[in-house]
C-alpha cells in the first residue's frame, strides 16, 4: 500500500467518521454516580503479604491434633511433605 | 497556586476523597471528551467516565504526582474505552454480497459518497479494537501521534504500525465489497 493509498484512505475515513464534538459535556452530574460506585465497590485496603483464612487455621489445628494423637505419624507426614 | 495544585495531587495520592473530588471536577470534561472520541457514543462515554474515575481512585497509591494527572487519567481512560470496545466488539464476518464496483469517493457525487461513507464506517467498526482505537485517535481525531502513543502506553512507531495495519485491513474490507478506495 503506497503513501498515496494511505492518504486516500485517511481522507475517506475522515469523511465517513466526522470528528467527535470537542465541546461535548456529560448530560448529567457524574460525581454522585462515582460516589455510589466507590460505596458499592470500596477500594480494598492495602493488605499485608500474609492472609490467615479460617480454612488455614482449621487445617493447622487438624494437623496439630493428628501429631499429638499419633506421634508415629510424624515421619509419614514428613515423607509426604 | 502551583503549590496548591501539587498539594491536591499529593493528598489524592494518599487517598484523600476531597482531593479526588477536586481533581474529578477539574478533569471530568477532558476525560469525557477523550473517551467520546474513542467510543463515539455519549451515553457509553458517560458510563466510561465513571468507570475511569473509579479506576483512578482505585489506583491512587500508584499515582506519581511528578508525571501529572491529565496524562495519567487519559491513559486510564483509553484503557477503559478499549475494554469497552472489546466487550462491545461488533466485528462480524462479511456476509453481504459484493454489490458491484463503486466509484472512488468524489465530492461531486454526494449520493455515491454517502453510500461509500456508510460502508466505510461499517468496515471501520469491523476492525480489531486495538487497531481501531489507534486509527480513530490518530486519523479521525487527528491527535498527535505522541499523545496517542502515551495514551495507549506504546511507542510512536507502534502507533504508526497499528494505523497502517488498520488502513490495510480497511482497504481489504472495502475491496471485498467492491469499493476501490
Amino acid at each position: 500500500m503506497t503513501e498515496h493509498d494511505q492518504d486516500r484512505l485517511k481522507k475517506l475515513l475522515q469523511r465517513a467518521l466526522p470528528p467527535a464534538d470537542t465541546d461535548a459535556e456529560p448530560s448529567r452530574d457524574l460525581w454522585p454516580f462515582i460516589l455510589r460506585r466507590l460505596g458499592e465497590d470500596p477500594v480494598a485496603p492495602v493488605q499485608s503479604g500474609f492472609n490467615w483464612a479460617w480454612f488455614d487455621g482449621a487445617l493447622a489445628a487438624g494437623l496439630l491434633l493428628l501429631i499429638v494423637s499419633f506421634p508415629a505419624a510424624i515421619p509419614v507426614l514428613l515423607y509426604y511433605l | 497556586m502551583q503549590n496548591e495544585a501539587s498539594d491536591v495531587l499529593n493528598q489524592f495520592r494518599q487517598g484523600d476523597l476531597a482531593a479526588f473530588e477536586s481533581l474529578f471536577h477539574q478533569h471530568q470534561r477532558t476525560v469525557y471528551r477523550w473517551i467520546l472520541r474513542i467510543v463515539r457514543n455519549p451515553s457509553a462515554a458517560e458510563d466510561l467516565t465513571i468507570e475511569c474515575f473509579w479506576r483512578i481512585h482505585k489506583a491512587h497509591a500508584r499515582f506519581e504526582p511528578a508525571q501529572g494527572f491529565e496524562g495519567w487519567a487519559r491513559r486510564i481512560a483509553t484503557h477503559a474505552a478499549l475494554d469497552w470496545l472489546r466487550a462491545n466488539d461488533t466485528r462480524i464476518k462479511l456476509d453481504a454480497e459484493p454489490c458491484g464496483e463503486l466509484a472512488a469517493p468524489s465530492n461531486s457525487d454526494p449520493a455515491i459518497t454517502a453510500e461509500i461513507r456508510a460502508r466505510t464506517a461499517q468496515a471501520f467498526n469491523r476492525l480489531p479494537p486495538r487497531l481501531r482505537i489507534a486509527a480513530t485517535l490518530a486519523v479521525v481525531e487527528e491527535q498527535p501521534q505522541k499523545n496517542v502513543a502515551a495514551a495507549l502506553g506504546i511507542s510512536v512507531a507502534a502507533v504508526k504500525l497499528r494505523v497502517f495495519r488498520a488502513l490495510r485491513l480497511l482497504r481489504r474490507d472495502l475491496q471485498q465489497q467492491g469499493i476501490t478506495p
